[in-house]
């Protein structure tokens, strides 16, 4: 089928919905390979970020300030400052919309503590982190779809985007997969949005839906459009041991500790202002150390989350999800008992790099490809440098939503529809044929297990170059190995066999991205930790990586821009201490 | 240990009625039912068909029949189902192909109730003010994922295809009981109606299959008082 519109949205998450609900007049389609209510938004726990001051002083300067050493100073200055200002607008904005925001005792926002998060420039914790229990995406997602419910936006439900259509420079539209049927269709427009999540999914242990298998990314990639500051991946310090289930650090924000095998609150050792509220680079590496220094759990890979201190009050009712997670999958008490915890991948800082009307930027100059927009975890705008902080997901999912709405609004009013290029579903054609037909043998599941080791391994919270080495040896195996994947499916409708394979062919080349920037980034800055190259290197490495995919198998450009800085003595970059 | 699973198959472009299919995996005790079928489907039977993405709980992509209830398939563990496990689709959709049966309609009776908040006086320039006591009335809602488990266990639902169902009620109760709503009566002329609450008959299977805790069928019934009396505003 062909079908046009002035814009296509690809993702239904809090980014998606965010910028569909700015365009009440026009002609929008939402894409999402999942039912909108299933997107990965959903499970984001803990809060909001936004300087209300409900519960304390607080200033959208002082989030700024957190949000940029936070990230460890990769964070583009500018965009931090907008996040920031507009992130209390945009928190009232989903209160407006009907967002079942805790509420404080004179009926006010509730807020609570976040790690990173600071009164006055880093004294200490402050209440920002605007919340509805531990659900909060949770509350984001359905609030947004009710309200794309109450505008009538049309949804395509589970069509699996598989290109990106270019012309002349300019985006006019996607190729789609109709899971249900099978069916192969063109979505020409004016105007693209990708909000399609991250790839948490290229590592076992992770926080990630199954749905998170970095779509947008890959297809933007492999259309000649980079990827940025891919090495920055982030592990959060409390996923369930083994599970990888995320424990929210709003259960940190409300007074839980991080405990060794030896009964010691171990981050007071080493952030002595924030202890537990470090951001969670640093306190996902001193839980490694604890663990390398026999201070885990029994002498093991873990250690705990202690609540018991809190009551069952507090954990009932403000964190009540999350306990269940604890209780069903460990069969552990929070109330009573400490839990097991490890590091689990959770977040993507970068992606497809934007400026701050979430238009795609696809160089060093920062020229926009006219028509393409990203929000969301996609995107890399950058207001998460290299270590994003707790509850600034959100923020960034309605503010930056909201600005690529805002401004496909003007950029369709002022633009036709480009031109589809000649075929425009061959590629997607080609990719899909190819694989019912192959008889290579080869498994998926064998290549998406394959690869998720070695990035548990070694693309994880500590790197170096040896281990960075084989990691891209392996992945070049598997990139080839992947030509031969066979389904046993062979059936066209919901083929889930298929997408699974087609996901694995995006995961691939996420974390190409992701080894190639590492390898090359010869610094320790934010989630990226080099064990051979310990320090931050701001003379020579205060720059974003930006990945180009090659013309052949395995080739990766990589080129660099400078981050944004603003002339203000307060954002300098200096050395991270809390 | 060492499971056998039952699961009831269809495939559209080959079969004409659905039949029983068997797997054996070995599995951990604290596995999740969810992992079990990844282990057939990534290395036995690429072909077997079901929706999953969060995988713990919260996106209610993979509620089904599990030896006779609906539950999430990411929330059951190996340990909890014994050495038999016996996976159908839930009753009262369509199926589409294995274990993946029809939303769509579900969706369209969620749409039908109006979820989503109706305000009629402008926005003021911060939020709303609300108490945490008028905040509590409808948290229970809140917490629904829409999966649909209560819906498919509901034998009012599987007599009449066409009645609203419980999740839509749940979610219609969301807004009645939010003081900031101002669309109650419109929620209620439409629950008031013969596909409304009236189909109810307080069975429970409901609040039995719900995998948020929520008590779905003491929310019918508040929804069922508030028509009676005209009062969104007490038990």
């Amino acid at each position: 089928m062909y079908y046009k519109f002035d814009v296509v949205i690809v993702g239904s998450g809090g980014a998606g919905l965010m910028a569909a609900m700015q365009l009440p007049n026009a002609s929008v389609a939402v894409l999402t390979k999942v039912y909108p209510t299933r997107s990965h938004t959903g499970a984001a726990q803990g809060g909001v970020a936004a300087a209300l001051g409900n519960q304390e002083e607080d200033h959208w300067k002082w989030h700024m300030y957190d949000t940029v050493k936070g990230g460890d100073y990769l964070v583009d200055q500018p965009a931090a400052e907008i996040l920031t200002r507009e992130a209390i607008d945009a928190v009232y904005e989903l209160e407006h919309r009907g967002l079942p925001f805790n509420r404080t005792a004179d009926g006010r926002i509730d807020q609570r503590r976040f790690g990173g998060h600071t009164r006055n420039f880093g004294e200490g914790p402050v209440r920002r982190s605007c919340y509805a229990a531990d659900r909060t995406g949770h509350m984001i997602l359905q609030t947004m779809y009710q309200q794309a419910i109450k505008n009538q936006v049309r949804f395509f439900n589970e069509y699996l985007v598989l290109d990106f259509l270019v012309s002349d420079g300019q985006a006019c539209g996607v190729v789609a997969l109709e899971i249900r049927t099978g069916e192969i269709h063109t979505f020409h427009a004016k105007a693209v949005l990708f909000a399609t999540g991250g790839y948490g999914r290229a590592w076992r242990i992770t926080s990630n839906a199954f749905a998170c298998t970095g779509d947008g990314m890959a297809i933007a990639y492999r259309r000649g459009v980079p990827l940025e500051d891919m090495e920055m991946y982030q592990f959060h310090p409390t996923g369930i041991y083994k599970v990888g289930v995320l424990l929210s650090e709003a259960a940190r924000g409300e007074g839980g500790r991080l405990l060794n095998g030896k009964g010691e609150y171990f981050m007071e050792r080493y952030m002595p202002t924030l202890k537990d509220l470090a951001p969670r680079d640093i306190v996902s590496r001193c839980m490694l150390q604890e663990v390398r220094e026999g201070r885990g759990i029994d002498g093991k890979d873990y250690v705990y989350l202690d609540l018991t201190h809190l009551g069952a009050k507090v954990i009932n009712e403000k964190l009540p999800d999350i306990t269940d997670f604890a209780r069903n999958y460990l069969g552990v008490e929070p109330i009573t008992e400490p839990v097991p915890i490890q590091p689990t991948a959770h977040y993507a800082m970068g992606g497809i790099p934007t400026d701050v009307e979430a238009r795609v930027v696809i160089d060093p100059q920062w020229t926009p490809m006219p028509g393409f927009y990203a929000a969301g975890e996609v995107a890399c705008v950058s207001v998460h440098g290299a270590n994003r902080l707790g509850t600034n997901s959100l923020v960034d999912l309605i503010v930056f939503g909201r600005r690529g709405g805002k401004h496909m609004v003007k950029f369709i009013a002022e633009n036709s529809h480009a031109p589809l290029p000649l075929e425009p579903e061959a590629y997607a054609r080609e990719m899909v044929s190819a694989l019912y037909s192959s008889t290579g043998g080869e498994s998926a599941a064998r290549i998406r297990s394959t690869l998720q080791n070695e990035m548990d391994t070694r693309v994880f919270v500590e790197r170096d170059e040896a281990g960075l080495r084989k990691a891209l040896d392996t992945l070049d195996g598997l990139q080839d190995a992947y030509k031969r994947v066979q389904m046993q499916d062979k059936g066209k409708k919901f083929n889930t066999e298929l997408v699974e394979a087609i996901e694995l062919g995006f995961l691939l080349d996420c974390a190409e991205a992701t080894i190639h920037g590492a390898l090359a980034r010869q610094e320790s800055r934010g989630a990226h930790y080099r064990t051979d190259y310990q320090k931050r290197d701001d003379e020579n490495w205060l720059k974003h990586t930006l990945a180009y995919k090659g013309t052949k198998t395995h080739d990766v450009r990589l080129d660099y821009k400078p981050v944004e800085l603003i002339d203000d003595p307060i954002f300098k970059p200096k050395e991270r201490k809390y | 240990m060492n499971i056998l699973m039952r699961i009831r198959r269809y495939n559209p472009e080959k079969d004409n009625k659905p039949y029983w299919d068997e797997f054996r995996v070995d599995m951990e005790p604290i596995d999740r039912l969810l992992d079990a079928l990844n282990v057939v489907k990534w290395t036995m039977d690429g072909t077997l068909t079901y929706r999953r993405s969060c995988a713990h709980g919260v996106c209610g992509s993979d509620a089904m029949r599990i030896n006779g209830r609906n539950r999430l398939a990411c929330k059951v563990l190996i340990r909890d189902v014994g050495s038999k496990v016996t996976i159908e689709p839930m009753l009262g959709f369509p199926v589409i192909k294995d274990l993946v049966v029809d939303m769509d309609p579900f969706f369209d009776k969620y749409k039908a109730v109006k979820p989503y908040l109706i305000t009629h006086d402008s926005d003021p320039g911060t939020e709303r003010l609300q108490s945490p006591a008028e905040r509590e009335r409808y948290d229970e809602g809140t917490k629904c994922i829409l999966c649909g488990a209560c819906t498919g266990s509901c034998p009012s639902v599987w007599g009449n295809p066409d009645w609203v169902g419980p999740a839509s009620i749940v979610n219609a109760h969301r807004f009645i009981f939010d003081s900031r709503d101002q669309g109650a009566a419109e929620r209620l002329a439409i629950l008031g109606q013969r596909d409304g609450v009236w189909r109810c008959r307080t069975i429970f299977n409901c609040a039995d299959a719900c995998p948020r805790g929520i008590h779905v069928t003491d929310l019918i019934e508040q929804v069922k008082r508030a028509i009676v009396y005209n009062d969104t505003k007490g038990e």
